[in-house]
Parts: structure tokens; C-alpha cells; sequence
């Protein structure tokens, strides 16, 4: 309790502080770092996969300057052929307001052409948004911050299949996700907790103190009492983790301080108070459904407000600097970049550094990037990649921009990892044991079959062994070399794509 | 010949097409092995919805407004007791329960009190409830316990990824869900496979994986053939996507082949916070291709279903009572099914621990009054034919729960 106690005084009293200037420093490597080995290590864990000569561009530049750039995207052109892919795909720019009103309308005309048309809206949007979501994985010279959005958004899970999500799944990537993954956590906690597609998704949107007047107004009266889904998850999964020490009786103290905190479903009432910064919101606070009673959350007493919402920007302050976030989230950003068990001094500096910095994740990643453990040996080459990874470094590899995604979203489908496609709020696994096994195994080499024949769908692509060749590094497995030796030379850049070397990152 | 070897000249075999001596694990199995199958819903499904105590006035009083109607009522559940009503959308199990072969264990679960859905799934999986660091499942356990010898042909899971449950040292097939399973890959050309088969040819971890996969895929091509007279009388329309398919792939695959001994395939999409209804919407439309899906697995297991025990399972219940959105939250004790020729059916088993606050575990949920290793334990090992010492190695630490005596006969001798 008193260590709780001294957390809220300072966030009280830090809160004001800017992130730390050292943006742009080159970091402190260690010497294993500044090799041949240490930059495709750097390309094998912090971007989707080395495309051919890039090993040693990075080595050229110097990986700490590398990583130091890679951790202040802005900062980072990006390729035209990318700024006009996404150009081409104009649902992602749209606001989730804008989204929401043309689904809204659509959904009320019930003609066959109506339907016609919301169909075929529905299918563009859905489109649009992976194509932009694989795109910028496959081309962006910005990969840490690609890396981390993918990251962060299955920390943050929503599902493309829930009501409304599929109009606003890119929306939130864009909005939630990618403009906060190198600040501080707590702007980053607050962007999901105010986005459509997670109180949609997490159920807050309905969430209403029992016995509210407006909660039984609201349609087919199921707007009436308390909804924990959200409370439960946000402590669960997003900040304190499973141990981290809160009981049921937290959960429901966090879902009474959540109530109201939802959707402007009606925009005529007035009651609303809404995100001023956007003036078309779908976030929306309603005061009418709030629960105003005093809580008990975490050791706190939180005070209703007449301004609810700021109970729940303080329980979001609480939450995103409690001890326990910054050791589940230091785990999990561990087990992603390093090992699937990660070296536990290593997850205990890094939670640390979480603390003094009030959870600002350059200085947390930084504390990763600089260990030793990160560049070690027995850390290299042993994470196995997720089916994302596998299929996007398999084209980086190649230096393959197929004409068309689609094929690779349904490959994606059959591998187990559908974009935006994970049904439940844990997101898809980081670890091998997930991945590694008899049917996908199958599926990988069928893909790595086709691509290396050139074949993406019905599209021809041109892909050559000596490209892919010089992404693996100056040695390849001796077990990888005897296939290679007796192979059909046709075959030659199947068996390095479906290598045990290719598939560990 | 070791299996390394047969598989290397298997890649051979692979030229269209199979036929069933392809299969040559089949052979060197028991006729008729005892098959287990278990059904895990995933995002605990709302037991009370499905196996409904529609004769506990507190019913009721907790649930205003998805409250399942008494038998004889319009959309009312299907009598099964005068106490306890089926889901109406389960329709297609009733011949079942009338047969005597299908039964229901109410009011069980874990004695842990999580109420997280992927801590309770993590438990109920490894079998050690309370303890996550149990890597491997308890249906893995089993297939050690099953007499050898072992490959990948004995299991078979659904679905891209590796459950928990069947995580471990034994060796599993896992096969694509829907239509994707019966699509021939590029692996599937010979000289591909054999390319591959040099390059994944030890006996480190990824080439066992490999070379489990080109079992599996063997085992269904040759599943495959065996089906052509039914896919031309079907005129070649694929079969609907969904549970229904996949059950009806999963008999046609055990019928046809006895080394299946253990399958495995995970349902999700029961946590049903919002608007979950009553004899219809949401709940109702994931309980109906459940039920269906079930009924085809039974009928197309054929004579094979008399030796077959089906479980379906989930982490835990909901809350008693209804919430404010017309949903129900995650809560405790939940129903568990089984189905089968040897289980002793036509009966809902348990001891129901009432529904007044008092009885409610923590206020809130219903009590769990029998433990699901209480259950699994004696009926896999009774169904299975595997010593008594068995039960208590598939779930470590439970001897006292799985001998204490008080838990329901569920399996005939």
C-alpha cells in the first residue's frame, strides 16, 4: 500500500517531465553487436526479415546508428513505391466516424441493391486495410515501428469479425497503435481504451451503472447494468498481467469506473461529452450511465466525479506505472525480441527502467536493445518465426513486391494467423510452440515450394537463390548445405526458404 | 525397416493415386481400439443455457430476460429429468440421450478459482490446475499411457495451431480445418517431398515435425480415396463449412482408419458477455451447428461409435445471473458432456448445488461440486482399458480427487 501510495504521488509530480532527449544517440552496443553477425541479427529481430544486400548496408552504417534511427521513425523517409501503394487504398485514411456512418447507412437500406452495396463496401474496406497492414510490413524502411505496431496490436487485440470492428480495425491500427508504440505506455493504453474497435470489441461501449436512466432507454433495454468484460481484460492482459495482483472485487471497482465510458451511438443527445480534439468522435462518455459512487481499485480510493471520465484517466495512470505492467509488459516485449523464456535479469532491468522512466518504451527497449543478453549466442537465430514473419521475410528475402496480396492473406488464413483474424483478446502466441508443428510445417514448405518457383496466386514473380542466399549470412546449417548439394537446381530456392535457417529469426 | 526409412521410400508411394496399403501403420493396429475424442469450447460456454435447471425456481430470478422457457412452452428447453431441460437448439443430440448414450456431469470444473479464460483453458489443458509451468497437456500423457508403438497416426488435432492439450513428448497430427485439409500442397509432389525429405531427414525437432506432417497427409489422401463413392453422390458440392464439416471429415477419417485412437478440435466463440439470448440468437446459433456437428460425427462413426467416448468441455462457466447487456460474464462450475457407446447415458450426473445466493460460489457462479479431473480421469482410463494408476498420472497431483470416491460412475465396465 505504500509503495502504491508513493506511485500516485509521483505520477502526480512527474507527470509534466518530456520523454528523455536521447532520441537520436547512438546506443551503446556491445562489441558483438558492430559484426556481420551482429547486423543480420539486428535485421532477423528488429524488421520484418533483411532484403539481399542489406546486411551489409547496415553493417556499413553501423547497426547502433541503424537502431538508433530505426527508434525515430519520423525521422526516415519512406520508399515512394509505398506512398503510392497506400495511396491507392483510400479507406485507410478515413476517420472511424466517417467509416461508421456509411456502414450505419447501409445497414438501414434493406433492398437487395442496398445489400449489394454494403457487401461490396464491407469487402473494400476489409481489402484496403489488410493490403495497407501487409504493405507496410513488406516495404517500409521504418520496420521497428512496423514491428512494434504488430506487436502492440495483439497485445491491444481486437478481431476483424466482431460487429463493427471490421469498418474500424484499420482505423485503429493507424490511430491507436502505430502513432504511440515509441512514446510513453500510457498515451498508447489510453489510444485503445477510447478507440471504437475496442470498446466495441471488449463490450464497455454498453457498460452502464445498474439502474442508470438512459442505460434503459438505449436499445432493447440491454444497456442496464455493469459489463466487466473490458475491466477484466485491461488488468489481465493489457497492463497487470494474470499475477499481478488484483482480485474479482478490482474488477468490478474497475467496470463501475468504466461505466459510460463508450460510443456516441446517438448523436442527439446532449449529454454526451465527447473527444473534443476530433469534432465527427464516435468515442463518447455519457454522464447518464456513469456510476457515481465511490471505489475501491488497487489499494485506491477513487472519488466519483461529476466528470467521470477522469476516474478512468486515473485508474489508466495507476494501471499503466504499477509495478506488475512493467513486469508483464517487460516479459512480453522480451519474449517477442529475445527468447520465448527470456533471461529473467534481463525482463528485471528492463521493468526498471519502466519504473523510472514512468513507462516510456524508447528507454525500455533501449535497455533490451543494449544488453548483452539480446546479442548473445544463445539468442541468435532461435526464435521461430511467426507465420506473418515467415511469409513476409520470405518475400523480403527475395525482393518480391507481389501485384496482388490477396493470395498471401488467404496463405496466411491455412498458416493459423489471419490478418486481424485472432478471435480472442490474447492475441496470436510470440513462441514456437505455438507455430511448430506437423500440418503448418507442410504448409510453409508448399509456400516456400511456390515462391520459389515464382508463383504468388496466379501471379508470376522473379525471384533468384543467389537474393535469398545472401539474407542467411556467411554460413549456412551443414544440414541445409547437403540438401542444397543434391537438390534439382530448381528446387535450389525452395530449400532455402523452407530451411531450418530461414525459418528461425 | 525403421520409420525414417519407411517414410523416405513413402515419398515414393506418393504418386496419385493412394492407395490404402499406402497407409501401412494401419495394418499393425488393433481392429477395434476404444477412441477418445474431445470437443473443447473455447471462451466457456453458458453451461446453465445448455443443460438448463429449469426446475430451480431461482433460475428465473437470476436470468429476467434469457431465461431458456420450461418444456411444453413455445421455444421451451427439451425435457431431460423434470428438472433439467435441453438447449431446444441441441434438438439433434435428444436421440441420443433417449439411446442412453449421452450423458451430462452439471455443476463441474476446476477447483481453481481463475476467472481468466486462458489461465482456466492453460488448466484444464495441462491438467494441473493452479500450476501453469505443466508444459505438456494431459491428453499427451495419454497417448504415452496408450500402448505403443507411438506415432503420429495415434492423434489427430484440428486447426492450424498446436493445442496445449495435446502439446508434448508423443507425437501429434494436426490437420486444416474446413475444405484447406482435403486440397492437395506442392508438398504433395513427389519430387518436392523428396527434396525435403533430404533436408529434414534427422531426428531433431523439425524434421520429426516434417516428417509427422507427410504422415498426416498421407493418412488423409488415403482417407480421401476411400471416400470417392461418397464425394460422387454428393455430385461433388462441397460439404458446409463449419463444425458439421469438420465432425463429419473427423468419422469418415476414424471409420476408415483404426490408428486414430485420440482427436482433438477446439470451438470458440461462446464468451458471450452481449446479448447472448435465449432458445435463439447468439448462443443459440453457435449451440445449433455444435449439435448437428455431434450428431454427424456420431452417425458417421457408424459401429465405430460404441467404442468412442466424446467429451466436450469448457475453462468454466458464466455468471449465474444475468449482467446488464443481455450477457453473461465469466463465472465457475460449468456442465460437461459426454457421449458414447460405453457411457452411461440418459442421465444428468453431479450433485446440483442450488441457486440461492447463499449457494452460489462467491455470491456469483455456479458451484463447482465435481472436479473435471473427478470425471476424465476414471472415464478415459475405464473407456480406454488402461490400469487404475493410469488416471492419476494424467493429472499429477489429483489422487486423492480422482479416488475420493463420490464422483459418478460414468462409463459401463
Amino acid at each position: 500500500m505504500m509503495l502504491k501510495t508513493c506511485l500516485l504521488l509521483l505520477s502526480v509530480t512527474f507527470c509534466g517531465l518530456p520523454a528523455l532527449a536521447q532520441d537520436t544517440a547512438p546506443l551503446h552496443l556491445p562489441a558483438a553487436a558492430m559484426t556481420a553477425e551482429g547486423a543480420r541479427h539486428a535485421l532477423d529481430r528488429l524488421t520484418f526479415g533483411p532484403r539481399p544486400q542489406e546486411i551489409q548496408a547496415v553493417q556499413n552504417i553501423g547497426v547502433d546508428r541503424w537502431l538508433a534511427l530505426q527508434l525515430n521513425p519520423n525521422a526516415i523517409p519512406e520508399p515512394p513505391a509505398l506512398t503510392q501503394a497506400l495511396a491507392a487504398l483510400p479507406n485507410t485514411k478515413r476517420s472511424d466516424a466517417d467509416l461508421y456512418r456509411q456502414e450505419a447507412q447501409l445497414r438501414r437500406d434493406k433492398s437487395d441493391d442496398g445489400k449489394e452495396e454494403r457487401k461490396e463496401f464491407n469487402r473494400a474496406v476489409i481489402q484496403d486495410v489488410m493490403t495497407a497492414h501487409f504493405d507496410r510490413a513488406l516495404m517500409s524502411d521504418r520496420q521497428l515501428q512496423e514491428l512494434l505496431t504488430n506487436f502492440w496490436f495483439n497485445h491491444f487485440n481486437v478481431f476483424l469479425n466482431k460487429g463493427f470492428d471490421h469498418i474500424w480495425v484499420g482505423n485503429y491500427e493507424n490511430e491507436a497503435i502505430r502513432p504511440y508504440v515509441l512514446g510513453n505506455f500510457r498515451t498508447l493504453l489510453e489510444a485503445t481504451a477510447r478507440h471504437p474497435a475496442m470498446l466495441f470489441y471488449l463490450d464497455n461501449w454498453q457498460n452502464s451503472a445498474p439502474g442508470s436512466p438512459q442505460g434503459r432507454h438505449d436499445a432493447k433495454g440491454k444497456e442496464d447494468g455493469l459489463n466487466e468484460n473490458y475491466a477484466r481484460e485491461l488488468m489481465e492482459l493489457h497492463t497487470l498481467g494474470v499475477d499481478g495482483g488484483y482480485t474479482q472485487k478490482d474488477v468490478t471497482e474497475l467496470a463501475r469506473i468504466l461505466t459510460g465510458w463508450g460510443l456516441r451511438t446517438r448523436p442527439e443527445r446532449r449529454s454526451f461529452f465527447g473527444d473534443m480534439r476530433k469534432p465527427d468522435f464516435t468515442f463518447a462518455y455519457d454522464p447518464s450511465r456513469h456510476d457515481y459512487g465511490d471505489k475501491q481499485f488497487l489499494g485506491f480510493t477513487i472519488k466519483g466525479e461529476r466528470e467521470g471520465w477522469k476516474e478512468v484517466e486515473e485508474a489508466l495512470s495507476i494501471l499503466a506505472t504499477h509495478p506488475s505492467t512493467a513486469r508483464h509488459l517487460s516479459f512480453q516485449l522480451a519474449q517477442y525480441f529475445v527468447a520465448d523464456q527470456p533471461p529473467q535479469a534481463l525482463v528485471d532491468r528492463m521493468a526498471q527502467t519502466w519504473m523510472k522512466t514512468r513507462g516510456d518504451m524508447p528507454s525500455v527497449l533501449r535497455t533490451m536493445f543494449e544488453s548483452p543478453e539480446f546479442w548473445a549466442p544463445e539468442a541468435t537465430g532461435k526464435k521461430y518465426k511467426t507465420p506473418f514473419e515467415y511469409v513476409v521475410s520470405a518475400l523480403r528475402a527475395g525482393n518480391v513486391t507481389p501485384a496482388d496480396p490477396q493470395p498471401l492473406f488467404g496463405q496466411l488464413r491455412q498458416l493459423g494467423q489471419p490478418i486481424y483474424g485472432i478471435e480472442t483478446p490474447d492475441g496470436y502466441k510470440q513462441v514456437e510452440s505455438a507455430w511448430l508443428n506437423p500440418d503448418s510445417m507442410a504448409r510453409r514448405l508448399s509456400f516456400a515450394t511456390a515462391l520459389g518457383a515464382g508463383r504468388i496466386g496466379k501471379d508470376t514473380v522473379s525471384i533468384d537463390e543467389a537474393s535469398v542466399r545472401s539474407t542467411l549470412g556467411t554460413a549456412l546449417s551443414p544440414q541445409t548445405e547437403k540438401a542444397l548439394a543434391s537438390a534439382d537446381p530448381r528446387l535450389r530456392t525452395a530449400l532455402l526458404l523452407g530451411s531450418p535457417d530461414f525459418m528461425y529469426r | 525397416m525403421n520409420r525414417r526409412h519407411f517414410l523416405m521410400t513413402a515419398g515414393a508411394a506418393l504418386t496419385l493415386p493412394f492407395g490404402r496399403s499406402g497407409w501401412v501403420l494401419r495394418a499393425a493396429e488393433p481392429a477395434h481400439g476404444k477412441r477418445l475424442v474431445v470437443i473443447f469450447l473455447r471462451g466457456a460456454v453458458d453451461g446453465m443455457s445448455v443443460v438448463v435447471p429449469y426446475g430451480d425456481d431461482a433460475y428465473y430470478d437470476l436470468r429476467r430476460s434469457i431465461a431458456l422457457k420450461p418444456p411444453g412452452r413455445d421455444n421451451g428447453v427439451l425435457d431431460l429429468d423434470r428438472h433439467f431441460g435441453l438447449h431446444p437448439a441441441l434438438a439433434p443430440l435428444m436421440p441420443h440421450w433417449q439411446a442412453g448414450t449421452l450423458a451430462f456431469v452439471h455443476a463441474c470444473g476446476s477447483p481453481d478459482p481463475t476467472r481468466s479464460h486462458f489461465d482456466a483453458q492453460l488448466y484444464m489443458e495441462n491438467g494441473t490446475p493452479g500450476r501453469g509451468a505443466t508444459s505438456e497437456g494431459w491428453l499427451n500423457r495419454l497417448l504415452g499411457a496408450l500402448p505403443g508403438p507411438h506415432s503420429a497416426a495415434q492423434a489427430v488435432s484440428f486447426g492450424p495451431q498446436m493445442p496445449r492439450i495435446l502439446t508434448g513428448p508423443q507425437p501429434v497430427a494436426n490437420i486444416a480445418l474446413g475444405n484447406a485439409a482435403e486440397k492437395p500442397l506442392a508438398i504433395d509432389r513427389p519430387a518436392v517431398a523428396d527434396a525435403f525429405a533430404q533436408l529434414y531427414g534427422g531426428d531433431d525437432k523439425m524434421s520429426r515435425t516434417f516428417q509427422q506432417g507427410m504422415e498426416a497427409r498421407k493418412q488423409m489422401a488415403a482417407d480421401m480415396e476411400d471416400d470417392h463413392e461418397q464425394m460422387v453422390a454428393n455430385n461433388g458440392a462441397p460439404l458446409p463449412q463449419g463444425f458439421p464439416d469438420d465432425a463429419a471429415r473427423l468419422a469418415r477419417m476414424m471409420r476408415q482408419d483404426p490408428a486414430i485412437r485420440v482427436a482433438f478440435l477446439g470451438l470458440g466463440g461462446w464468451d458471450t458477455h452481449v446479448n447472448q439470448g435465449a432458445a435463439e440468437g447468439q448462443l443459440a446459433n453457435r449451440l445449433k451447428p455444435l449439435g448437428e456437428g455431434l450428431s454427424k460425427l456420431v452417425t458417421g462413426l457408424g459401429p465405430a461409435y460404441q467404442d468412442t467416448l466424446i467429451v466436450v468441455m469448457s475453462e468454466f462457466g458464466r455468471t449465474a445471473h444475468e449482467n446488464g447487456n443481455g450477457g453473461t460474464d465469466h463465472g465457475h462450475g460449468n456442465v460437461m458432456w459426454l457421449l458414447g457407446g460405453s457411457v452411461v447415458g440418459g442421465k444428468v450426473h453431479g450433485t446440483w448445488p442450488g441457486l440461492s445466493q447463499d449457494r452460489l460460489y462467491q455470491q456469483r457462479d455456479l458451484a463447482v461440486t465435481t472436479d473435471f479431473r473427478a470425471v476424465l480421469g476414471p472415464a478415459v482410463i475405464r473407456h480406454l482399458n488402461l490400469p487404475d494408476g493410469t488416471a492419476a498420472s494424467l493429472f499429477p497431483g489429483a489422487l486423492n480427487v480422482i479416488q475420493g470416491g463420490g464422483a459418478p460412475v460414468l462409463i459401463r465396465a
